[in-house]
């Protein structure tokens, strides 16, 4: 009977509490809802760009990993309260984000980029190709200054908590009225229903969905980078945690020696965008 | 606990919370009108009206609320038919899709409220009326909608409750109430739990006045029946 | 119809996984709640103040406040609050919550609230008569308890215990952010992935009317069991 008993107990505390197992072992937060940085396919498996550069650096690494999939707008609060150790999710490195957690290196450079459907008004504005906002030129400048004008009062849609809010609400696109959402699925489905005039995020989440949904969706105005656009993605690690950066930094500058990162990209962006 | 920031976050989230009680009374408002009308036809001795009745309250109170409002938002917006008539005017104001799922979800339960509020009056009212000589009209108006507004108070209120609490899902589909803005200030701050208690103290205090104003009203029409 | 398909191409095989998951959530929660219930219903109805307030803070709060945020701050900050108590004991390693307990624990405190209103009601129904009598007969307090009051408590409690069910049942729609995948977060995925929102989650409108229409069947049956002999 007490024998029973504590086999119930026990199955009771592993059930509830399975304690953490040995330190080797890391979990990699991501949304999957971030094509093609990260997704899931129809058998309800994580793919993508991230997903498969996490096995590589883990391998890399040494280090037993799972991929949990966590919504965006909890991914930080998450890392911090340890349902994970790392974050992988086409994360910008940003100093606002700094002030809770640390990054490794950046692994990727992410190009964000304005949409608007086939047809609108401001399809092919006259601007330069790439502002990078960091020191911003006077033909810089000028580009801004077309994007404020014709966005105008218009309804722009991001992802929450993301660079491109960030940049849209800091004015240098002027008066813009901003809608957020919690993923960039539903920024696409109303960009194509009509809901929003455009929306901002990386230019590949847009070509992918225009790609594979058939939408005439497409890209305006410059690409950014620089500023509250940040210093391309890294994996998000808490502050406390400096020995896994290290390891991540370490096994990032391999993957990178050994082409690993960019044959990846090219796989699933259809360019280098490693950095 | 980051007390500054919640110190902070308050002003902004009681800002908000304009926007909740707009989306409240709205839906509410919209919801009675349809609860009535649905309760109604429940009542009717039409089959068809009545198995409609039955079947709308059954679909809105066995389904949870944040699928309608998906249906309707998401939904009914990827219809491109749909887009182009003069419906897409209102269905493009994620507002108004808010305020149309809520409406239809509440409408449901207000529906089912009246129903159990006409058929507990006593028939000895109705029948003293009818011996009375009163036509059946006033009999329904006079009579059993004031002793349903009594019967169904407590329950109603209750409703109300849970439709406030309802109205956080207006979150989901990008609009900025309470529970919109607190996620907002979260995004920046990281900080969910701070923010969350005190959202979630103005929710509790808004309960406490709607239920308490429900006790008060209950005192008002407290004759004995 | 290919979008349901069973194996790689559809989404039917995750769909019909995620309906057990919303069961099995729903289930477990609805039994925490339970759990939940026997503790806050005595408090409740006790003379003492302290105790009485306690268990009405707990009604109260839980009920006042949107579900979502419950599962919010239960998810960000129940790990938390289970390290710091462990922390007491001299505990002071990671404690990990799995997505499951999480889930069904977040909601399960939800269900508990309107569980122990429902108990609370079914206790104060029950005729004072009946404790006098078991008392007068001399019973003994657990058997009063179990062998009186407790199946007369069921027979007033089942009916209103179904719509806690059905509460319960469509609240666990709302965990997605602990990263379960129920109905309503397969849905989600699939919509997203397909570029169908509607018919997915029409799909999962569908889902949940037809687990309300089962489980009311079998709660019906169970309602005429506990009647008999009344």
């Amino acid at each position: 009977m007490i024998k029973l008993k504590k086999f119930g107990l026990g199955l009771i505390i592993s059930l509830f509490l399975s304690l953490a197992a040995n330190a080797d072992q890391i979990k990699i937060g991501t949304e999957g809802a971030y094509p093609p940085w990260n997704s899931k396919d129809a058998s309800g498996n994580l793919i993508g760009f991230e997903v498969d550069l996490a096995k590589e650096l883990c391998k890399i690494m040494k280090h037993d990993c799972t991929i949990v999939e966590q919504d965006w707008d909890g991914m930080i609060p998450a890392l911090m309260s340890r349902k994970f150790d790392a974050i992988m999710a086409g994360m910008s490195i940003t100093d606002e984000r700094k002030k809770k957690i640390n990054f490794s290196q950046g692994y990727a450079d992410e190009v964000a980029s304005l949409a608007v459907m086939k047809g609108s008004k401001n399809e092919g504005l006259s601007t330069l190709s790439a502002v990078n906002l960091s020191e911003i030129s006077a033909d810089e400048q000028a580009t801004l200054d077309v994007l404020t004008k014709a966005f105008k009062g218009k309804t722009i849609g991001v992802q929450t908590a993301t660079i491109h809010q960030n940049f849209l609400e800091s004015g240098l696109m002027g008066d813009v009225k901003v809608r957020t959402y919690k993923t960039q699925d539903e920024v696409n489905l109303d960009l194509t229903a009509g809901r929003i005039d455009a929306a901002l995020a990386a230019a590949v989440a847009f070509s992918d969905y225009a790609e594979k949904s058939g939408k005439a969706v497409v890209l305006t105005g410059p690409t950014f980078a620089g500023g509250d656009f940040g210093n391309g993605v890294g994996v998000g690690i808490r502050k406390s945690d400096q020995k896994l950066i290290n390891d991540f930094n370490a096994a990032i500058d391999k993957a990178r020696d050994e082409g690993i990162i960019s044959k990846l990209a090219i796989k699933h962006f259809g360019f280098d965008a490693s950095m | 606990m980051d007390i500054e920031l919640m110190i902070n976050s308050f002003p902004k989230l009681l800002i908000a919370t304009i926007t909740t009680l707009k989306l409240l009374s709205l839906s509410l408002f919209f919801g009675l009108f349809i609860g009535l009308l649905f309760a109604i036809m429940r009542l009717s001795n039409n089959i068809f009206l009545n198995k409609f009745s039955y079947c709308y309250s059954y679909v809105f109170r066995g389904t949870p609320l944040l699928v309608q409002i998906f249906i309707i938002y998401f939904g009914l917006g990827q219809i491109e038919y749909l887009r182009s008539t003069i419906f897409w005017i209102i269905l493009r104001e994620p507002y108004w899709c808010a305020i149309i799922a809520f409406s239809l979800n509440t409408g449901a339960y207000t529906s089912e409220i009246l129903r159990s509020a006409f058929q507990t009056i006593k028939p000895g009212f109705i029948e003293a009326g009818k011996s009375l000589g009163i036509p059946k009209k006033i009999i329904f108006y006079k009579i059993q909608i004031p002793i349903a507004i009594k019967q169904s108070l407590p329950a109603y209120g209750n409703e109300i409750i849970l439709m406030l609490k309802g109205t956080s899902l207006a979150s989901t589909v990008t609009l900025m109430d309470l529970t919109g803005v607190a996620k907002y200030i979260i995004s920046t701050t990281f900080s969910p739990i701070e923010v969350f208690i005190v959202a979630g103290g103005i929710y509790l205090f808004m309960t406490f006045i709607v239920h308490n104003l429900i006790k008060l009203l209950e005192k008002k029409f407290g004759y004995q029946i | 119809m290919e979008l349901l398909a069973f194996g790689d191409t559809g989404w039917g095989d995750e769909l019909f996984y995620a309906t057990l998951m919303t069961v099995a959530v729903s289930v477990t929660a609805m039994f925490i709640g339970f759990i939940f219930a026997l503790i806050f219903t005595p408090l409740k109805l006790s003379k003492n103040k302290f105790l009485n307030l306690i268990g009405n803070f707990y009604t109260t709060v839980i009920r006042g406040v949107p579900e979502l945020l419950v599962i919010y701050l239960f998810f960000f900050g129940g790990s938390g609050a289970i390290m710091y108590v462990a922390s007491i004991f001299g505990y002071n390693e990671y404690i990990e919550i799995n997505a499951f307990i999480t889930g069904s624990f977040s909601i399960g405190i939800i269900s508990g609230a309107y569980s122990t209103e429902v108990f609370r009601g079914a206790i104060q129904s029950i005729d004072k008569g009946q404790f006098e009598a078991s008392k007068v007969l001399g019973l003994k307090k657990k058997i009063q308890f179990f062998k009186v009051i407790m199946p007369q408590m069921l027979r007033l409690a089942v009916p209103n215990l179904s719509n806690v069910w059905q509460i319960t049942l469509k609240d666990t729609s709302l965990i997605s952010v602990t990263g379960l995948v129920e109905i309503m977060r397969q849905s989600y995925i699939a919509a997203g992935s397909t570029r169908d929102p509607l018919f997915f989650y029409s799909f999962a409108a569908i889902l949940y009317l037809l687990l309300t229409f089962f489980s009311m069947k079998l709660i019906n049956k169970l309602e005429i069991k506990y009647s008999r002999g009344f």
